[in-house]
């Protein structure tokens, strides 16, 4: 692979991070992330429509008409992520009704949409594809960071296996019962991009405002 | 007053924003300033109220099981199509809209036009219409959820924004700077909305 | 030399600027017609797949409910079998009301909708519940599609309170295999000795009608000797308590009869 390819590929997953920095898909991340299997399956759905959308926008990109290219794009994506919940109320049933409404508002999810129209449609089929798989990567590795802490620290358990015996089972660990609530995602992901920023200190914003130093 | 509840609930309890997460790309993106965020909500109400009674009406007569029991076919079950539908309608009135502010209400055009491409994408609108099909409202209900939910998208955000303005005097370490304390704000409001599940009116 | 024509129509299609109406709708078109094929096959092809996961869950949903009826569990575990189809039945005509879905239908709240329900006449009101519902669950237990058990809830008015309870009764619709008194509030140590061990144990084995189909089940209002033809159908009273027994007698009779499972029973043994 060319470096150039290898980049696409990789940008995504810190340094372009589709969650911590270009500010998409940041709803699903939230909901999903209770179970660390919930989130693994989500990942999995995304990354599938991410690829699959980004290639085939790309192999017809030269010949959509502006006037309806976001239609297009969506009727796309809404195709895919169909098939994608068809399959998985197929062959998955009791995963597909805990997601319930998050796989269908993939279709929504800003990076698929978003990297459609601005990579897919500028660019050739390969790297819309390694971009489609990188962006997917990068998402993937907030949501299963953030469905590991919250699944361990919010049950004691990862991937249903028993790591810390609870209190109310006969062991030590007394559950983070914040940990199960939506809101600590959002605190999760704060303190996530906290670090990383402090390690890639160039993806740190302007403050739109500083104080002059007290005379 | 059962329709009150409803209302109550979509705005505080089930709030799309706080409680189940929805449109948050742009919860976050156009938080910034008061007034961009008070736009963007008024563009979600509008919008939210006219798309989930249109799709309730879809759901109703064309796409769910037996649905074309009028025409002779009971067994026809077209629902794997909500998704692309819901999705079209969406992006259809949005359009709509957006031609129909530009030609009679030019004002309005200026303030919430450059909004309503944000709005189509916007996973709460859809997301309304998918909870509306799976809680199986009936059209009054829908336009009832239609308009508690966008109103509580709207006060999540423009509280948002209101507290983001304040935190700009803020001395916030580097690595927090914007999304960072965004995210860790966000949360906490989210904590607090908590305090309304269970609450029942009537 | 003339030029070559530039090949042909797909060719000429792909080279077409893309702001012509033409291009615009021929693109439109084949947009959504590949992704209508490929979520219809999809979709057509998943279909048999989903309906049998959802089928599963609604079993299960079901054996919920039946196994957390008192007894049940021992039941499946007499009859050997686990596998639980549920119906909602039509009380006059005995026939599935398929509209009905058994896991949602609360059969005591439809007694008290006037829409729901039919007033019973006095004359016929044997087991003293004024109203009823028109529709009832039923409970079927398999094993390899064969009834072992057909599971009917039942009630009535007792000594000081409404008994509920359910009748199992084996696939030949006309053996008892257990009578259980799930909800009642009866004198403790009189009436309320329809639960215990002893008194409920008779019931296995003793047979709902006789050769002239009518129905002979219930409770005895005095001893019965074992060599009578009554014991096939009776079972023994509970001391002090004739009130209540008299009570089940009559629900029985109720829900055996013609106002109750009767034309249901009579269509599983036709």
């Amino acid at each position: 692979m060319t470096s150039a390819s290898i980049k696409t590929l990789t940008s995504p997953i810190l340094d372009n991070n589709p969650i911590t920095l270009q500010i998409l898909g940041i709803c699903s991340a939230l909901a999903v992330t209770t179970r660390l299997a919930t989130a693994l399956t989500m990942c999995i759905a995304l990354m599938v429509v991410l690829t699959l959308s980004n290639t085939s926008i790309s192999v017809i990109r030269n010949h959509v008409p502006r006037s309806i290219r976001l239609i297009v794009q969506i009727t796309i994506i809404a195709s895919l992520v169909i098939v994608v919940d068809q399959v998985l109320k197929a062959y998955a049933y009791a995963m597909s009704k805990e997601l319930s409404v998050f796989v269908g508002l993939i279709v929504t999810n800003c990076i698929v949409l978003g990297r459609a129209e601005t990579f897919a449609m500028n660019n050739d089929v390969r790297s819309s594809f390694l971009d489609g798989l990188g962006n997917g990567l990068g998402y993937s590795l907030i949501l299963i960071l953030v469905g590991t802490v919250r699944e361990l620290f919010g049950s004691g358990t990862l991937l249903g296996v028993e790591i810390f015996p609870i209190v109310s089972a006969g062991g030590w660990f007394q559950p983070i019962g914040l940990m199960l609530l939506p809101p600590s995602a959002f605190f999760i992901i704060g303190l996530l991009i906290w670090a990383l920023r402090s390690w890639k200190t160039e993806q740190i914003e302007e403050p739109d405002y500083r104080a002059e130093p007290a005379r | 007053m059962a329709q009150l509840s409803l209302f109550i609930e979509a705005v505080f309890v089930d709030n799309l924003a706080l409680s189940f997460f929805l449109g948050m790309c742009t919860f976050l993106a156009v938080s910034k300033r008061v007034e961009t965020a008070f736009g963007l909500g008024v563009a979600m109400v509008v919008v939210q109220v006219v798309t989930v009674p249109v799709n309730n009406l879809i759901h109703r007569y064309l796409l769910r099981e037996g649905a074309w029991a009028w025409a002779g076919w009971p067994e026809i079950d077209l629902s794997f199509l909500g998704l692309i539908s819901y999705i079209g309608v969406i992006a259809a009135m949005v359009q709509i809209l957006e031609m129909t502010l530009d030609r009679y209400f030019p004002v309005l055009y200026r303030a919430l036009g450059i909004f309503l491409p944000l709005v189509t994408v916007n996973c709460a609108i859809l997301g309304g219409s998918l909870f509306m099909v799976e809680r199986n409202y009936d059209l009054g209900e829908s336009v009832i959820f239609g308009a508690g939910s966008g109103f509580g998208w709207l006060l999540a955000i423009t509280a948002l924004a209101a507290i983001r303005e304040k935190l700009k005097y803020s001395d916030i370490p580097d690595g927090l700077q914007g999304l960072g304390i965004t995210f860790i704000t966000v949360g906490l409001m989210s904590l607090s909305f908590m305090a309304f599940t269970g609450v029942q009116i009537g | 030399m003339p030029e070559r024509p530039s090949g042909n129509w797909l060719q000429r299609l792909r080279e077409m600027p893309n702001d012509r109406p033409a291009k615009i709708f021929i693109v439109a078109l084949t947009v959504s017609l590949v992704c209508a094929l490929v979520v219809s096959t999809t979709a057509v092809l998943l279909k048999p797949l989903q309906l049998a996961n959802r089928e599963r869950e609604r079993q299960e949903h079901i054996l919920a409910i039946v196994e957390r009826l008192p007894g049940v569990r021992e039941l499946f575990a007499t009859v050997g079998a686990r596998q639980v189809d549920a119906h909602v039945v039509e009380l006059s005509t005995g026939n599935y009301v398929r509209a009905l879905d058994p896991a949602d239908y609360d059969q005591r709240a439809a007694a008290k909708d006037p829409q729901l329900s039919i007033e019973i006449p006095a004359k016929h009101d044997i087991a003293g519940i004024k109203r009823r519902a028109r529709y009832a669950p039923v409970y079927l237990v398999k094993r390899d599609d064969e009834i072992k058990l057909i599971i009917l809830p039942v009630h009535g008015s007792g000594y000081v309170s409404t008994l509920y309870g359910f009748l199992a009764l084996a696939g030949d619709a006309n053996t008892v295999v257990a009578l259980t008194l799930y909800e009642h509030a009866e004198t403790p140590g009189m009436g309320a000795q329809v639960d215990s061990e002893k008194w409920r144990s008779q019931w296995y084995g003793k047979k709902v009608y006789d050769d002239k189909r009518r129905v002979r089940l219930g409770v005895a209002l005095r001893p019965v000797d074992p060599a009578s033809p009554d014991f096939n159908y009776l079972v023994d009273g509970i001391t002090g308590a004739t009130r209540t027994g008299e009570g089940v007698s009559n629900l029985l009779r109720f829900w055996l009869g013609e106002y109750g499972f009767g034309p249901y029973l009579a269509k599983i043994q036709s």
